[in-house]
């Protein structure tokens, strides 16, 4: 579809964007965010990471004692870059989330998160953080 | 003044009589012992077999079985070696968070082992009593011991410096702290100033010539900081040992796969029977065969357990005994020979999943 260029300048839109509840921010399309826009979305980002990195490192996702870390430290081999990619031992393509699903549902024999609820995103937040800089490799072995 | 051995025949005599299979099995007939079973001073060393179990990391049963299970296996498996080795070692972090029920749960395990047991301590062990429950289950945390000819030492290398006093962290959080691996700011590993002198005293006695042996939790070298596969003092403990010609270090703690030889020491990681961890991004030896990446469908893909063949010269080969995986047999002669590993095999670290 293409979009003329007049449309954004002449029309401003909008967005509202909640971050964790207490901070709303109003953007303009076509404008630069401003210092403090950027603050806010590095803060909202770190607190998701923040949040993955104690969610990772607790026994409470599941029900064995083991956290995440106990194989993974540093979240080292989650190669969240390859992901989604075909899964072999579950024979179809999956994404970063139902990997770590399978991981809370069997190692640690815990209960499956929605994909999109906070602690599964703060997860991926901080699985995919500790890779940053990494070279995206969708579909890798 | 050599000890007698009932039947009346000390080693000089059996050396006397040629010391070759023939005499042993003569005298084995003889003998209700067996002449294998014999142990004698530490002129020379012979060769014999010994087991490596180590990282059960247990919790109590009720809350996690998979790692008893992998644990009792182990136990099995040890016990089904024939012939039976002269020992089994136990590498350290038998326990996960250090809590006396798991420590006992361990000790109730390791007593079906049919032949002796040595122990050494982990961090997981120590860090809730700092040591007080595992001493009383296992006696000291350092101690050396002579078999077959080579003098063996078996140190704490799980010291680190007071972080929890400071902090007013309770000893439930200090074993927390100290169990996790990836725990920036978790304080280095040592062996410490006071054990040190130990070590140096220890091995006053012991000829530049007889074969040593040497086990640590940690690896008794730096490999990677962040994880704590380190020993702060490495260097210093390496200077006390570079008097000896033949020196091998035996340690658990990084549940691998690990290879390294610095000077005149060879030093092998072995693996756990709990989970196998990551290989550390950076500062890997270059005598280090990564394993292919464990499979996380096959909850015992690369965990098990090993064997060392100590060998006549008091040099060691090492099998590691994978539970999903064929055995894999690293000799000391590839690694003097700077064969190991096979060039086929440099620079992979297999497959992902």
């Amino acid at each position: 579809m293409k979009i003329k260029k007049g449309i954004l300048t002449s029309f401003s839109i909008t967005i509202l964007i909640s971050l964790g509840g207490y901070a709303y921010i109003a953007l303009a399309h076509g404008q630069p965010h401003s210092e403090q826009d950027l603050k806010l979305f590095e803060m909202a980002y770190q607190k998701a990471v923040d949040q993955g990195y104690k969610l990772f490192h607790d026994s409470k996702l599941g029900t064995t004692g083991q956290s995440c870390d106990m194989c993974h430290p540093d979240a080292a081999n989650t190669h969240p870059e390859t992901y989604p990619k075909y899964q072999t031992q579950i024979k179809k393509v999956i994404t970063l989330g139902e990997m770590i699903n399978w991981c809370i549902i069997n190692p640690l024999k815990g209960e499956a998160l929605p994909l999109d609820s906070e602690k599964m995103i703060a997860l991926e937040a901080y699985i995919t953080n500790q890779r940053k800089g990494v070279p995206l490799a969708p579909g890798k072995h | 003044m050599k000890p007698r051995h009932e039947s009346g025949i000390t080693r000089r005599d059996l050396l006397r009589a040629g010391a070759g299979t023939a005499a042993v099995t003569l005298m084995a007939g003889a003998s209700p012992f067996g002449m294998v079973r014999m142990a004698f001073g530490s002129e020379k060393a012979q060769s014999f077999t010994f087991a490596y179990l180590s990282d059960a990391h247990l919790y109590v049963k009720s809350l996690n079985q998979k790692f008893v299970d992998s644990l009792v296996k182990g136990v099995q498996n040890v016990n089904d070696m024939d012939p039976p080795p002269d020992f089994v070692f136990f590498g350290g972090d038998l326990a996960q968070l250090g809590h006396p029920d798991e420590l006992k749960l361990g000790k109730e395990i390791l007593s079906g082992l049919k032949p002796k047991l040595h122990m050494m301590v982990g961090e997981h062990d120590w860090y809730l009593d700092m040591g007080e429950a595992w001493k009383g289950l296992f006696g000291p945390d350092r101690y050396s011991f002579d078999h077959k000819g080579i003098h063996f030492v078996v140190l704490n290398s799980v010291i680190v410096k007071d972080y929890w006093t400071p902090n007013n962290m309770t000893p439930e959080q200090r074993m927390l702290a100290m169990a996790q691996l990836d725990n920036p700011k978790g304080e280095a590993f040592s062996v410490g100033s006071e054990q040190r002198a130990w070590l140096e005293k220890d091995l006053k006695k012991v000829k530049p010539e007889t074969p040593l042996v040497v086990f640590s939790h940690s690896p008794l070298y730096k490999l990677y900081r962040p994880w704590n596969f380190w020993t702060d003092d490495a260097e210093e403990v390496q200077k006390i040992l570079s008097r000896f010609k033949i020196v091998t270090v035996f340690h658990g703690h990084t549940h691998q796969i690990l290879t390294n030889r610095i000077g005149n020491i060879t030093f092998h990681g072995f693996l756990s029977t709990a989970w196998p961890w990551p290989y550390a991004p950076t500062g890997m030896p270059k005598l280090s065969l990564q394993m292919d990446r464990p499979d996380p469908f096959f909850s015992t893909d690369g965990c098990g357990w090993g064997t060392i063949d100590m060998l006549g010269s008091g040099q060691a080969d090492k099998t590691y005994q994978l539970w999903n995986r064929s055995p894999m047999k690293v000799t000391y002669q590839e690694i003097a020979a700077g064969t190991w590993p096979p060039a086929y095999a440099q620079g992979s670290s297999g497959p992902s999943y």
